[in-house]
């Protein structure tokens, strides 16, 4: 039997023995083996019923991570800036932990300029993205950079503040 | 602007039709222009087409011509018409014919051409076709015209390419090169970009957006099927054939960077790197001898056009003014590169004269994008916006007469000019 049914036969067989102690599962990662939460059987707390479902399937795959998945560049650069670091690294992890995860980087820029140079200038920020995610481990076959150049705008418009919602990569699981 | 009033005064009385077709500018003073007078064709008023103007607004957008009225004239190709009216209208040359239905469906066409001036019958045709073949039966009388009468080949049977995009549909076009008689080669509902017809008129090579990145495919006009060419590890775009149509250039960014490459046109196969640089190399255009390639780099720290020899090398740098210079077309009499640059934030056609490199901004737009030259050198077929709205445009290369395409509804852009096709 697995660690975690374990955990959960012992939470329910603590429940019916009336201790009144509870284990949420729900905040247990997917990599977490150290049962920590099954300390909480000593203490006192009383009364929390509630008893988070864990659906097996989905923690196989793990859930791509919820937050952004789009990296922004200043104009004229193919740079990652420092504040999308942490966007970088939790795809790395995500990408790591199964080597069957593939993973397509699309670059974009905005709409000034030529359809064919814009679509290597997003190509390079897509290229940028693939190499940032290498250097934290990331199998190259798992990674594949691709533009759409200025043909698929996030956000229309003929100025700054579209312009910058335009200059991107997305990292988009395939 | 007296002058553009005066055009359409003239083309109003005269009842020319087109007006709801395309708009002509004319800017500029010193156009030469060789007058002439084409009249209504004698049963052009029951035709499906109106081949008397169809005929005038092919020479009226070839900026060579400029157009006499000849309304209400009766004359057909049998006429033996006197002369020195349209001498005294100002007319070098008159052409006059009749379009009549047969038994059968199809249509008569004939012509005939005169030089006003010495009173010489220049000589005519006649065809019969089908309906729908009625437009290309004005577009050959136009190109007769213009033969005899400039001593060049007419481009206006000659078709066009384009991309339409409408809602989030995207459409390839296959059209007459004056942008009418569009009939769609491909729709999806991703985008298409970069169409290039292959010499012999038969095949366009287009990038393809359908599967979530770019890919190159090769596809028969006429029978609809298609071959993917390129879909190499990351992007496959630009696609250029060889003259020999024998080769595919295309811009692959399989090792990291955007480079050149070859591709066998019809097997397919490993590719040849064909530039060599760090930076991003693309839009490769051949020279119309096949021996060099024309390409963007911006390998000297923006992008600039160079030049390579076909099978690769050293390239040497071609434009020089200013910092951002994209899109090169090559004139088929090797004499022109057009090419669009920005210029305080606007982009901009340039014409540049290759033998002494003298280059000129033609246009007043702002926009500008995808220059393709008339396989006659002697117009360029470019998208822009107008009113924010895109827009086909033709001009001659000085820029002085352009005038504005039939398209399909929605935003138009990317247009490639066709090569000369073979007479049936």
């Amino acid at each position: 039997m697995s660690m975690k049914k374990y955990v959960l036969v012992l939470g329910a067989a603590l429940l019916m023995a009336g201790c009144g102690s509870s284990v949420k599962l729900d905040d247990v990662p997917v990599e977490d083996r150290s049962g920590a939460s099954v300390a909480g059987a000593d203490s006192n707390a009383a009364g929390k019923n509630d008893v988070a479902s864990v659906d097996l399937d989905k923690s196989k795959q793990g859930i791509a991570p919820a937050g952004p998945r789009v990296v922004y560049f200043d104009y004229d650069s193919y740079v990652v800036k420092p504040e999308f670091q942490s966007v970088i690294e939790a795809h790395a992890r995500y990408i790591k932990a199964d080597k069957n995860r593939k993973v397509a980087i699309e670059g974009h820029t905005d709409e000034r300029g030529g359809r064919e140079y814009n679509l290597a200038l997003g190509q390079k920020r897509a290229e940028a993205v693939r190499r940032a995610l290498g250097l934290l481990g990331v199998a190259d076959n798992q990674v594949e950079a691709v533009s759409f150049g200025k043909e698929k705008p996030a956000v229309q418009g003929g100025d700054e503040a579209a312009w910058s919602k335009n200059r991107r990569a997305e990292i988009s699981y395939r | 602007m007296l002058k553009r009033f005066l055009l359409f005064l003239i083309a109003g009385l005269a009842g020319l039709p087109v007006l709801a077709q395309f708009r002509v500018e004319v800017s500029g003073i010193g156009l030469t222009q060789l007058p002439i007078a084409i009249t209504p064709f004698r049963g052009d008023d029951v035709s499906p087409q109106k081949m008397g103007a169809i005929v005038q607004a092919d020479l009226e957008r070839s900026g060579q011509f400029r157009l006499i009225d000849a309304s209400g004239s009766g004359l057909d190709e049998n006429a033996r018409p006197d002369m020195s009216p349209w001498r005294q209208k100002g007319a070098d040359s008159l052409a006059a014919g009749s379009v009549t239905r047969l038994a059968d469906g199809r249509y008569d066409v004939r012509f005939r051409l005169w030089d006003a001036v010495r009173g010489q019958d220049l000589g005519g045709q006649s065809y019969a076709v089908t309906a729908g073949d009625l437009r290309l039966a004005a577009h050959r009388i136009a190109d007769f015209i213009y033969e005899k009468l400039t001593g060049e080949k007419g481009a206006f049977s000659t078709r066009i390419a384009y991309v339409t995009k409408a809602a989030q549909r995207y459409s390839l076009w296959v059209a007459d090169a004056d942008g009418e008689n569009a009939q769609a080669a491909l729709t999806s509902p991703e985008p298409i970009i970069s169409p290039a017809w292959s010499p012999n008129g038969a095949q366009l090579a287009y990038v393809s957006f359908e599967s979530r990145k770019p890919v190159v495919y090769v596809h028969d006009i006429a029978s609809g099927r298609r071959r993917l060419v390129a879909n190499f590890r990351g992007s496959n775009s630009a696609p250029a054939w060889s003259p020999d149509g024998r080769t595919l250039a295309v811009t692959l960014s399989r090792d990291g960077v955007s480079q050149i490459y070859g591709l066998d046109a019809a097997a397919g196969g490993e590719p040849r790197r064909l530039s060599q640089s760090s930076s991003i190399d693309t839009e490769p255009v051949y020279a119309p001898d096949g021996k060099s390639i024309y390409f963007v780099s911006d390998r000297g720290g923006s992008p600039q056009i160079y030049r390579m020899p076909a099978s690769g090398g050293g390239a040497e740098r071609v434009t020089f003014t200013g910092t951002y210079n994209i899109s090169p077309s090559i004139s088929q009499d090797g004499r022109w590169l057009a090419y669009i640059s920005r210029v305080s934030g606007a982009f901009k056609l340039h014409v540049m004269e290759l033998a002494s490199g003298n280059t000129a901004p033609i246009t007043e737009t702002s926009a500008d994008e995808s220059p393709s030259f008339a396989p006659n050198s002697r117009l360029i077929v470019y998208a822009t916006k107008q009113q924010d709205r895109e827009a086909l445009m033709t001009t001659t290369l000085d820029g002085k007469l352009k005038a504005r395409l039939a398209g399909q509804g929605g935003d138009i852009r990317e247009p490639d000019w066709g090569p000369f096709q073979k007479q049936n």
